[in-house]
């Protein structure tokens, strides 16, 4: 018995190692494994046997089954396999063909910049402001120290609706705006970027229409060389770390003293160059501290209260960021200037 | 301003400073240097030579022989000046001299004729055009008084100067003089100031018995002075005085006019000479001018004035505008003996008014709009009348006829040490002060830590404490400021809600494919009236136009992103560029009133315009133009990544195709509206096929939740029931959509429209329509009697509203 059960092993693994596909498999396994197969019928004649033989006999074949049943299923993996080889070359595609495009658009330049500008300062714990950009002839002159007769308030400088309403000319009357809002009682640290209009003819370096940011921190005790600090912080996150600033005195109305801010020339590391017209310097901003009247106006008590305020405009910075050589660009809109700053 | 380095060394020592170095300095303290010229950039070569003699070249007319000494040897010179003369002294550039434009000097034969140099006239030698005296334009360059022969030219002729041009800002007028600019210097080298002589003699009449003054407008004139001097002999001035003022930038014409206007360079003091004879009357009289009256200025030009202009007048006519310009009749000229000199305080605000309505503006009146020193006006009387004596051969009449009103007084300043410190974040001492005062000659009392400032009045921009702390800040140094981080107020920055949503708009668009655009607010006035939104259309009674617009097409106030939006595209598509998809968002300017009196209301919107291909996938023949529904799928991300339902209803609006046309509807409130742009109006901006979106951004921004509640995640399984619906071709899918929502019951939780047919299977006039209903239960699990009572429901609400059969 036992040796008749070797034998139908030794004949049923041939014939698995035989098998050319699972057809001949699936016979192989009907053959042996089957209901009508040699070892069912054996396990049926156990009965037969003596009590001694059945235990030996029925492991043996268990044993041989498992056997006969492992080899088949490792040979029909094997043949599952090469059928999955074979369909996946048949699958095959030329991965240098393009991709079905997706497309994706991007932000203009300015507003790239003035982002960047607002995320500096929100950092530094500026809100940002807006503010209307029809403006009353007394936000964007009278409330800045800029009363009727000033020289600096030529009609033919602005762009007037009427006596009293102006597509504004500065974004600075939101300072006065700002602060008239908190009732001259309040610490104001903001910015405010927006559209600006002056009577301007376009051409290379002027335009009717730009872009403004303007900052403005009203506290008690604030000091000159905290504008002076706050400034270097954002100069160097903006234009980098190895760029140094450099304070001048300067002019404007609504502050006193008055600075203009430079920054050390990139092209030329400072030494002189054309594009820092030799100077080693570009001018990068106005600002200075705020002008006790414009406080006053505002309600807040210039003994009590001092700040510093900042403009600048990110046309400018752009231009000088990244050499944009024409001023139209930022307004003609051309697809392609405005896809060359779309990884920024 | 122009500050020729030479004449500045009269006034202060400028010690071992460059040009670059002075510039630098200047620039740092608080004037901006914005260019260094050179005269020319050092001439060597050039001497000063005499014309021995001078004979006809024997072959050409137009041409001298020259013998011309220039020291050590005599050179002859072909040259072909029509001015040249023996007995001449002449600058002559040497064989081997290099003169402006890298002109190089060689031997040269002339029709036969050795030529070992050339005789310079002042354009040879880097000098303008403009500012050569008249009477040598067209020849050599002579000198009037006796020089050194074989000298350097370059110092008689102030070639070896360096002129700094001054950007002023409009409250340093005390620099627009050679003096302010001195004091500038001689407080930034810490060097005293040198003033100009101004004395001279006089003769034992008094002014007073030859003229007199009468001022009518003294708010307009609160000084007129008026010096004479007589016996002037008219001729060129000094070589040195001619120097400076070409280096200033100004012509020299005569002793006297070029006296006035150097004195005006260095005091910054505009003065005035008449012809006494020519004024023809023994009194001045300054008034305001009549209506209509007019008068002849220095230019020839005749000038109709008004009573807003100050003249001054001989008691009968207008001899000048006030402060601006002289008039012509009563000129000096070369047959002048007798000067009425004027020196005089004018009102910056009337000067400025004449500037303005004649557009005529002059070294004198940009000095008088700005405000002249009080105590400078006698003054630089007084240093003319010097120059006058000394290079007119004048006599002058003792005493003045004069009008005066004028204050003189100085302002004072208080301010405390502390108060310094503490504005500008500081440390500096109270003897730091006194010095930084002494630097700016400024006179002070000193208490303590408190100093009373007396301020000269030539710094007529310093009024208050924060004017006299730029000063101590500037001479202090901006650069010595620290680098301080404010101390108060630990505030946490941060965009608001609306900002936020905005920038994420703004994100949404271009992670949708749409490039971002930037146009102008100001459009003409056809177009603000173009594509304006029907909610906005049914506000706005006017388009806000411009008083003085520059042009038309920047003249008015835009009511819609979109017009300036298809010129974006209509540009790209001039330059080939033919797949766009832009988007802007920005303010449009709504004003309730015709005529507008009030602010308008500046609404923010997102507008885009898209045309061409959507998507080009070629090679998988994959390729879709943008049309209606690519637009509005745009539309439909956008609300549903913000989570806002929307509806959209067929509209009919001006400019745009009436059959591809909705507007946009949130919360009942129709907020911006999407399409195709009218094929007429197209056109009209030579633009292809293209749609149009144009939302309001406030009114979205109003109405996200800015704070949802969370939403259990359902735990119980779905059920998916399909209808497909035949209906007639007129019928809109979206309200059969809002027809099912409305009727299915609180089960249904969504409705997607998956398939519309149109053609030989059904009737004509016919389609079908596809719906896909998802309903969920989130408590239990559904049961299909449910399901099938809601798709009754649904079944028999459509057959009602829309006459919808099941198809079968």
């Amino acid at each position: 018995m036992q040796e008749k059960l070797q034998a139908l092993k030794e004949d049923a693994l041939k014939k698995v190692n035989q098998a050319e596909n699972l057809k001949d498999l699936e016979a192989v396994r009907v053959e042996y494994l089957g209901k009508k197969g040699p070892i069912t019928e054996v396990l049926r004649g156990m009965g037969k046997l003596s009590k001694e033989e059945r235990p030996v006999i029925g492991e043996l074949a268990n044993t041989v089954r498992a056997e006969i049943t492992r080899a088949l299923e490792l040979k029909k993996s094997t043949f599952e396999a090469e059928a999955l080889n074979e369909q996946l070359r048949a699958e095959a595609i030329d991965v240098t063909l393009p991709g079905r495009p997706v497309s994706v658009g991007g932000a203009h330049l300015l507003t790239e910049i003035v982002t960047e500008i607002e995320d500096l300062f929100i950092g530094m714990g500026f809100d940002v402001k807006e503010g209307p950009e029809v403006e009353t002839d007394y936000y964007n002159f009278e409330a800045l120290n800029l009363p009727k007769d000033h020289p600096a308030r030529d009609m033919q400088d602005s762009f007037y609706i009427t006596e009293e309403l102006l597509l504004r000319t500065h974004t600075s009357p939101v300072q006065a705006r700002t602060m008239n809002e908190f009732k001259g009682n309040k610490s104001v640290k903001m910015i405010c970027p927006g559209k600006v209009y002056r009577r301007d003819t376009d051409d290379a370096t002027h335009s009717h229409q730009f872009t403004q940011v303007e900052g403005l921190y009203v506290d008690k005790n604030v000091r000159m060389s905290d504008l002076k600090g706050v400034l270097n912080q954002f100069a160097k996150q903006f234009f980098g770390e190895e760029r140094e600033i450099r304070l001048r005195p300067s002019f404007f109305p609504f502050t006193e003293p008055s600075v203009e801010m430079d920054i050390s020339c990139k092209v030329c590391q400072g030494k002189g160059c054309s594009v820092c017209k030799q100077t080693g310097w570009i001018e990068i901003l106005g600002g200075g501290m705020v002008h006790p009247s414009v406080l006053e106006m505002a309600g807040y008590d210039p003994k009590e209260y001092s700040g510093f305020a900042f403009g600048m405009g990110p046309e400018r910075i752009a231009m000088l960021k990244y050499g944009v050589d024409d001023i139209r660009h930022f307004y003609t809109n051309d697809q392609r200037f405005l896809k060359q700053y779309h990884n920024l | 301003m122009l500050v020729s380095i030479n004449w500045l060394k009269n006034y202060v020592n400028l010690g071992g400073e460059t040009p670059e170095s002075l510039a630098d300095k200047i620039t740092k303290t608080g004037i901006e240097v914005e260019g260094i010229t050179y005269v020319t950039d050092g001439l060597e070569d050039v001497v000063i030579g005499y014309v021995e003699s001078c004979e006809k070249h024997p072959d050409a007319d137009k041409l001298n022989l020259c013998q011309v000494n220039v020291g050590e040897e005599t050179l002859q010179i072909v040259c072909g000046a029509p001015n040249v003369a023996a007995g001449q002294h002449v600058i002559v550039a040497k064989v081997g001299a290099v003169l402006p434009g890298n002109f190089k000097i060689k031997k040269a034969k002339l029709r036969g004729q050795a030529s070992n140099g050339m005789i310079c006239s002042l354009q040879e030698l880097g000098v303008q055009e403009q500012y050569v005296p008249k009477d040598i334009a067209d020849g050599i360059f002579v000198f009037d008084e006796a020089v050194k022969v074989g000298e350097e030219a370059s110092h008689y002729l102030n070639l070896d100067d360096a002129i700094l041009e001054l950007g002023l800002t409009p409250n340093r007028s005390d620099a627009l003089s050679m003096l302010g600019v001195a004091y500038e210097v001689g407080a930034i080298l810490n060097e005293p100031v040198h003033l100009p002589d101004e004395s001279y003699t006089t003769a034992p009449i008094e002014a007073s018995e030859l003229v007199t003054v009468k001022v009518e407008a003294k708010e307009d004139n609160p000084y007129y002075g008026a010096f004479i001097a007589k016996d002037v002999t008219i001729k060129k001035s000094p070589q040195w005085m001619r120097n400076f003022l070409i280096a200033a930038g100004i012509r020299p014409i005569n002793n006297v006019v070029d006296i006035t206007n150097y004195v005006l360079l260095e005091y910054g003091q505009p003065l005035h000479a008449f012809d006494f004879k020519k004024f023809e009357s023994d009194e001045v009289v300054i008034r305001r001018a009549h209506e209509e009256e007019t008068f002849v200025t220095l230019d020839d030009e005749t000038r109709s004035l008004s009573t807003e202009h100050l003249v001054i007048t001989n008691g009968k006519v207008p001899t000048a505008l006030a402060g601006v310009m002289g008039g012509r009749d009563s000129e000096v000229s070369a047959e002048t003996t007798t000067i009425l000199l004027e020196a005089a305080y004018f009102a910056g605000k009337r000067v400025r008014q004449a500037v303005k309505d004649h557009q005529l503006r002059s070294e004198s009146s940009t000095r008088f709009e700005k405000g002249v020193d009080p105590n400078r006006v006698k003054k630089a009387a007084y240093r003319a009348l010097h120059l006058l004596e000394t290079y007119a051969e004048a006599t002058i009449l003792s005493g003045v006829s004069e009008v005066d009103t004028l204050t003189y007084d100085e302002k004072e300043v208080v301010m405390t040490t502390d108060r310094i410190n503490d504005r500008l974040g500081t440390t500096i001492s109270d003897d730091e002060i006194a010095i930084i005062l002494d630097k700016l000659a400024f006179n002070f009392d000193r208490e303590d830590h408190m100093f009373t400032v007396h301020v000269p009045t030539r710094r007529q921009d310093i009024t208050i404490f924060e004017d006299m702390l730029e000063e101590v800040a500037r001479i202090y140094g901006y650069d010595n400021l620290a680098y301080t981080l404010p101390e108060g107020g630990q505030h946490a920055g941060k965009l608001t809600e609306a900002q936020q949503l905005r920038r994420a708009i703004k994100h949404y668009m271009e992670g949708a494919g749409l490039n971002e655009a930037i146009t102008y607010s100001l459009t003409t006035e056809e177009r603000a009236k173009q594509l304006v939104s029907p909610e906005l259309k049914d506000i706005a009674q006017s388009a806000i136009r411009l008083k003085m617009p520059m042009s038309e097409e920047h003249s008015t106030l835009r009511l819609s992103i979109l017009p300036e939006m298809l010129d974006v595209i209509s540009y790209n598509q001039a330059r080939k560029q033919k797949d766009l998809a832009f988007y802007e968002l920005g303010s449009v300017f709504i004003s309730s009133e015709q005529t507008v009196t009030r602010q308008p209301d500046e609404t923010l919107r997102v507008s885009g315009a898209l045309t061409g291909q959507w998507l080009s996938h070629l090679w998988q023949q994959e390729q879709k133009a943008v049309d209606f529904y690519v637009v509005k799928g745009i539309l439909e991300g956008l609300f549903g990544r913000l989570n806002l339902k929307v509806s959209y209803q067929t509209a009919e609006l001006e400019g745009m195709h009436p059959g591809r046309t909705a507007i946009v509807r949130l919360n009942d409130q129709t907020i911006g509206f999407l399409g195709q742009v009218h094929p007429t109006l197209a056109k009209g901006y030579d633009v292809k096929e293209t749609y149009v979106f144009d939302l309001n951004v406030d009114a979205i921004i109003e109405a996200v939740d800015k704070a949802p509640n969370f939403n259990k995640i359902p735990r119980f399984p779905t059920i998916t029931r399909d209808i497909a619906l035949v209906v007639d071709e007129t019928e809109a899918a979206g309200e059969i959509k809002a027809t099912i929502e409305a009727s299915a019951g609180r089960l249904l939780q969504s409705v997607t429209i998956f398939d519309l047919y149109q053609g030989e299977h059904l009737e004509a006039g016919k389609k079908s329509l596809a719906f896909s209903l998802l309903y969920l239960d989130p408590e239990r699990t559904l049961t299909d009697e449910e399901v099938e009572t809601s798709y009754q429901d649904v079944l028999e609400e459509v057959k009602i509203k829309h006459r919808a059969l099941l198809r079968s």
